[in-house]
């Protein structure tokens, strides 16, 4: 059996690894060795764990067989997912960890010798407040990711459910929880930690159905926060400092994702939180809507636009991943550059569902990483360009986040696509994009439409280079 | 007069966030999906946790409900955390440079 201070140095040290892990994303040239500290830091993690127990029970095989089954179905999972399925990925394994938080605060609730915590009825006063942080916290990520999970995968309507006393009840049941973790600790009764469960699995199922579709970016990035600090409520009540730093990570690194986002819409992160954004503004805009003329295109017209182009900025959107069209995209690119053609591809921080969502599926097809651009990199770019190539994206595109005060996305920053000589928008109708405005670019003199499948559009038109 | 361990586990929380906050402000954003499922398979290190409730207690063969949840909690972390790098390590592998064969 290996000493308690012993073990202690180890989890600290994978602690560290942890760090490094992270500090590899930096630059795609480290990051696969900072996947492979992470990979380390976690075997020594788990070696440690096994090595402190003193005697093993018999127990030790269902540990290992539960080991494995996990390992299994998640390397299977690994390998067999489609890069355009990531959100859903990174929304289902969230869900993962706050269900084994919660499994562990109450298997600590329900055993608290084994944990050091005092007996059953007499636990720990800190303990038990770092358990109810734990086991609420990790309820919330589990039932919140269940919805975002849902809504991603189209199994749940991705547009926001709301109705009246939604926040007011919101707000109740929040305060609640810290009532019955009051509760908890005062009479330590285990009736009030079961409820507090509930309540808290209802809450995070409450959180996230009033928020929409295209707000998954902030919603991901939050339940990622949460999940850390989850695993560091818990890793408090288990005194262990590799959960405890791990999870300080991940919060601070999800709320770090949830800013960017919130800043790439222009939104404060309440009034994402608060949801129901899509619904009301759909309903306001239909209204007034007229019908203006549009140039219709087709592949061949675009393919002779970009022909004369000396360069092309690329646009992509949510619609290029729903059409799986980033393979397709590559190989028109191709045939682009072999005509001596620059072609750049520019991302909105909010394009896709997740953060670096594009960047993921650009990579998948091969697009070497030093020629797409973040907004700030190519904004300026688009004034000396020829042709943008707006696949699948709306939203981040329209100026009237510039030009119109009155105007939902009005602040947000955009793609300054309409400063090009002309404008190629593949979509396949004229429908609004998520925000449910209608986008002045599609009438402008330049503008080109191109009502298609995204992928069967862009493969038409290299047909056609 | 003896300062209690919890002070120093906050401590090293504390500090924890903000190594969190400025290693993550530095991570290129055409690498925050591997950001999210990287994340995702470290935060799994709650497996230790899992593992010490289903070691915990008798060494015959009845198990309580605490083992129980041990066992599940410790088959869905396993989940994430292979899932989790691996995914990661599948995305990071695609991230190449232009190759410069002309």
């Amino acid at each position: 059996m290996m000493s308690a201070n012993l073990s202690a140095i180890f989890y600290l040290i994978s602690g560290v690894l942890f760090i490094l892990a992270l500090r590899g994303l930096s630059s795609p040239e480290t990051s696969r060795q900072g996947n492979f500290f992470g990979i380390l830091g976690m075997t020594i993690a788990i070696t440690v764990t096994f090595l402190s127990i003193d005697n093993f029970s018999s127990g030790l095989t269902y540990v290992l067989i539960f080991l494995l089954i996990g390992g299994l179905i998640g390397a299977f999972i690994a390998y067999k997912i489609p890069m355009t399925a990531m959100p859903e990925l990174v929304a289902g394994f969230h869900s993962l960890v706050g269900l084994s938080a919660v499994f562990v605060a109450i298997s600590a609730f329900l055993n608290p010798e084994a944990f050091n915590l005092g007996s059953p009825g007499s636990i720990k006063l800190a303990s038990l407040i770092e358990m109810s942080i734990g086991v609420a916290v990790g309820a919330i990520t589990f039932s919140g990711s269940i919805i975002a999970f849902l809504k991603l995968q189209g199994i749940m309507s991705g547009s926001p459910i709301s109705f009246k006393g939604q926040h007011i009840l919101n707000a109740l049941l929040l305060i609640s929880i810290i009532v019955f973790t009051y509760l908890l600790c005062s009479t330590q009764s285990s009736n009030y930690f079961w409820v507090l469960l509930a309540v808290s699995f209802l809450i995070g199922f409450l959180l996230i159905i009033p928020i929409g579709g295209a707000d998954m970016p902030v919603v991901i990035s939050m339940l990622n926060s949460y999940s850390g600090w989850a695993a560091a409520g818990i890793g408090f009540t288990l005194e262990n400092s590799a959960l405890i730093i791990t999870g300080a990570l991940v919060g601070s690194s999800g709320a770090i994702l949830s800013y960017i986002m919130c800043k790439g819409m222009n939104r404060s992160f309440f009034n994402v939180i608060l949801g129901g954004f899509g619904a009301v503004e759909q309903s306001a805009s239909s209204g007034d809507k007229e019908h203006r003329p549009v140039k219709n295109g087709n592949a061949e017209d675009a393919a002779f636009l970009m022909k004369n182009a000396s360069s092309v900025i690329i646009v992509p959107g949510y619609g290029m991943a729903v059409a799986q069209a980033q393979h397709a995209l590559r190989e028109m690119v191709d045939t682009l550059k072999k005509n001596n053609i620059k072609v750049t591809y520019a991302i909105h921080p909010v394009a896709g569902r997740m953060p670096g969502h594009m960047n993921v599926l650009l990579a998948e097809a091969n697009v070497p990483y030093d020629e797409v651009f973040e907004l700030e990199e190519i904004n300026n770019d688009f004034a000396n360009a020829d042709v943008a190539f707006v696949i699948g994206a709306n939203d981040v595109t329209n100026p009237a986040a510039k030009s119109d005060p009155q105007s939902p996305i009005y602040g947000m920053p955009i793609l300054d696509v309409e400063k090009c000589k002309s404008v190629l928008f593949v979509k396949r109708s004229l429908s609004p994009g998520y925000a449910g405005i209608d986008n002045d670019l599609f009438y402008k003199e330049n503008t080109l439409m191109l009502f298609a499948d995204a992928k069967k559009m862009t493969e038409e038109i290299t047909k056609n280079l | 007069m003896e300062i209690d361990p919890f002070i120093f586990r906050l401590s090293i929380f504390i500090l924890s966030i903000f190594i969190g906050y400025y290693v993550v402000w530095s991570v290129t954003p055409s690498l925050h999906t591997p950001l999210m499922s990287v994340t995702n398979a470290i935060s799994s290190v709650i497996i230790v946790g899992a593992i010490i409730a289903g070691l915990a207690g008798n060494s015959d063969n009845d198990f309580t409900i605490s083992n129980l949840l041990g066992f599940l909690a410790i088959s869905l972390a396993a989940v994430n955390i292979f899932g989790g790098f691996l995914v990661t390590q599948r995305m990071l592998q695609m991230y190449k440079k232009k190759k410069k064969d002309k």
